[in-house]
């Protein structure tokens, strides 16, 4: 056994930049590099563009981020985990398999499935936030399970290079190698909530080493331009020395590791994986020399006999229109236009949200007394159940421009598709995922 | 006398569907008690008056030290469906610091 495991992170979500995970491939010296690359709506949307083509519904980044790793992956023996299988990791890792060929590089991936469970749900089941059936939400398109350490370790004992998934815990993605290296047995609960900790402090990247963190003149970041993204040194005890690679930018201290281990934490005493049930209120952090934080004390209890399912569901589109006042009395001219759309749009919009960007746009309010910005941008939003009807909100916006108020600049119109997510358990045993080799 | 929490505590938001949590850390230890003293979750739930509409409950982490609220019904449906500017209440936790306490 190793006396020694460093794993480290090189995105924390699906549009995260590229350079900082081949810095960390070429100079971190690292056992394992983890990817996190899906959110709750990613996954959705995912299976969406896989209704489409069979053949897509990975990480619309993998081939780019794949080309760029592999042959420094390949030359200095990290083994690569990643969820940019998202909706379909077989064909992820076929697509893998394609680019080592092209690059003549061999490379075996693991694709990890069986978080599909949308043939398995009725849509009569509970959803978690709104206590009425799913199907009360909207038809659903997508049901995944979080999947956790007993679905990654047989993947991990294989030969693969590679270890793609779809859904998986985030923290699970970083707690699976530890137990694969250290031979820590599934029910030790004490070491599996600190794995947990370990996990949830690297899962955002550079959210730990001053990504998400600067505020100039009170909480500086060095080099922000490059930042670099964390690695974490573990020890088969659990104890974790957190670092970044020497030459990168950003920092990693107290502050910054704090901030992150709170990060998205409700009850820290039962942060809930299909590992475990973490409890952080032990944990211990430690500034050992400039940027390097050691961190232990993390604990847990008995994994829950469920998994959590987030589910997607159509929830029609989502018009939006812009459009810029400045000077003298911007903020009564985009207050004007605000009323005069709002009026224009009543028969066919009953709740249409009007922001003033640049004074109540983000808090939906103001705190204390502040002067009147000197420009204002007008946005008007509201859900439509077609495309057709939501484009109508940002067509009147763009008609302000001659029957608007003075001065109006800068229109400009969106439409999306919107996909919105609930979430239910399902009991463990109905979830099977299986281990798929693909070879190049 | 009156001092704003963003002068001695820093916060990161983050959401769980419709919740928000906020972290709360003060920039030194010492002054962890009278965040706890101040920064109760009915402080918070005032502070956050028109855009939390659930329930606050406070977390307290001595051993960091720092506290942590978790906000229900704070996100207007939540960063999928919300028609909020600020889809996941990132921009909240600046919303916590401008919260004014005796110190």
């Amino acid at each position: 056994m190793k006396n020694k495991i460093r794993i480290g992170c090189g995105a924390g979500f699906s549009g995260d930049r590229l350079e900082t995970a081949v810095i960390l491939a070429e100079k971190g010296e690292l056992d394992y590099l983890v990817l996190e690359c899906l959110a709750e709506r990613t996954i959705a949307l995912a299976q969406k563009r896989k209704m489409q083509d069979a053949s897509k519904g990975y990480d619309p980044l993998l081939e780019r981020r794949i080309e760029l790793l592999l042959p420094i992956l390949t030359q200095k023996k990290v083994r690569l985990i990643t969820n940019m299988g998202a909706a379909n990791p077989i064909a992820a890792a076929q697509v893998i398999c394609q680019i080592a060929t092209r690059l003549n590089i061999s490379v075996m991936v693991a694709a990890l499935t069986g978080d599909d469970v949308l043939s398995q749900l009725t849509g009569e089941e509970m959803a978690l936030e709104t206590d009425k059936p799913l199907n009360a939400s909207g038809q659903p398109i997508s049901a995944n399970a979080y999947l956790g350490i007993e679905a990654l370790l047989p993947a991990l004992a294989t030969s693969a290079d590679i270890i793609i998934t779809g859904r998986v815990a985030d923290p699970s993605l970083f707690v699976a190698p530890l137990v694969h290296e250290f031979g820590w047995s599934t029910d030790d609960y004490e070491k599996l909530g600190q794995g947990t900790v370990i996990g949830h402090l690297l899962e955002c990247a550079g959210q730990l080493t001053g990504g998400y963190f600067a505020d100039p003149g009170k909480k500086d970041v060095p080099d922000f331009a490059h930042l670099g993204h964390p690695f974490a040194d573990v020890s088969p005890d659990g104890t974790a020395l957190f670092s970044k690679v020497e030459g990168t930018g950003g920092i990693l201290s107290l502050a910054t590791a704090k901030e992150q281990l709170l990060y998205e934490v409700m009850d820290p005493s039962q942060y809930i994986t299909p590992d475990v049930v973490a409890d952080f209120t032990g944990v211990y952090l430690q500034e050992v020399e400039k940027n390097k934080i050691r961190a232990w004390g993390g604990r847990g209890t008995a994994k829950p006999a469920t998994l959590k399912v987030s589910v997607g569901y159509a929830a029609g589109f989502v018009g939006e229109g812009e459009i810029s006042y400045a000077g003298s009395n911007a903020l009564g001219r985009a207050q004007l236009a605000g009323q005069v759309i709002k009026q224009r749009l009543a028969s066919s919009f009953s709740d249409l949200r009007i922001d003033y960007i640049g004074s109540t746009s983000v808090h939906r309010k103001t705190f204390g007394q502040h002067p009147e910005p000197y420009e204002v941008r007008l946005r008007v939003a509201g859900k439509a159940k077609t495309a057709a009807q939501a484009a109508t909100i940002g067509e009147e916006v763009e008609a302000l421009y001659t029957n608007g108020p003075a001065g109006g600049g800068g229109a400009r119109k969106y439409v999306h598709e919107v996909v919105g997510i609930v979430s239910t358990l399902i009991p463990r045993n109905k979830v099977n995922s299986t281990v798929t080799l693909v070879k190049s | 006398m009156k001092t704003k929490l963003y002068d001695i505590a820093h916060s990161r938001a983050g959401d769980k569907g419709n919740t928000l949590t906020l972290s709360l850390i003060p920039y030194l230890a010492e002054d962890y008690h009278l965040l706890c003293e101040q920064v109760t979750a009915e402080a918070v739930k005032k502070q956050l008056q028109g855009i939390v509409a659930g329930e606050v409950t406070r977390y307290e982490l001595p051993n960091l030290p720092a506290l942590n609220f978790v906000c229900k019904q704070a996100l207007m449906g939540g960063v999928t469906i919300s028609l909020t500017m600020d889809t996941h209440g990132k921009s909240l936790s600046y919303a916590l610091l401008e919260m004014e306490i005796e110190k």
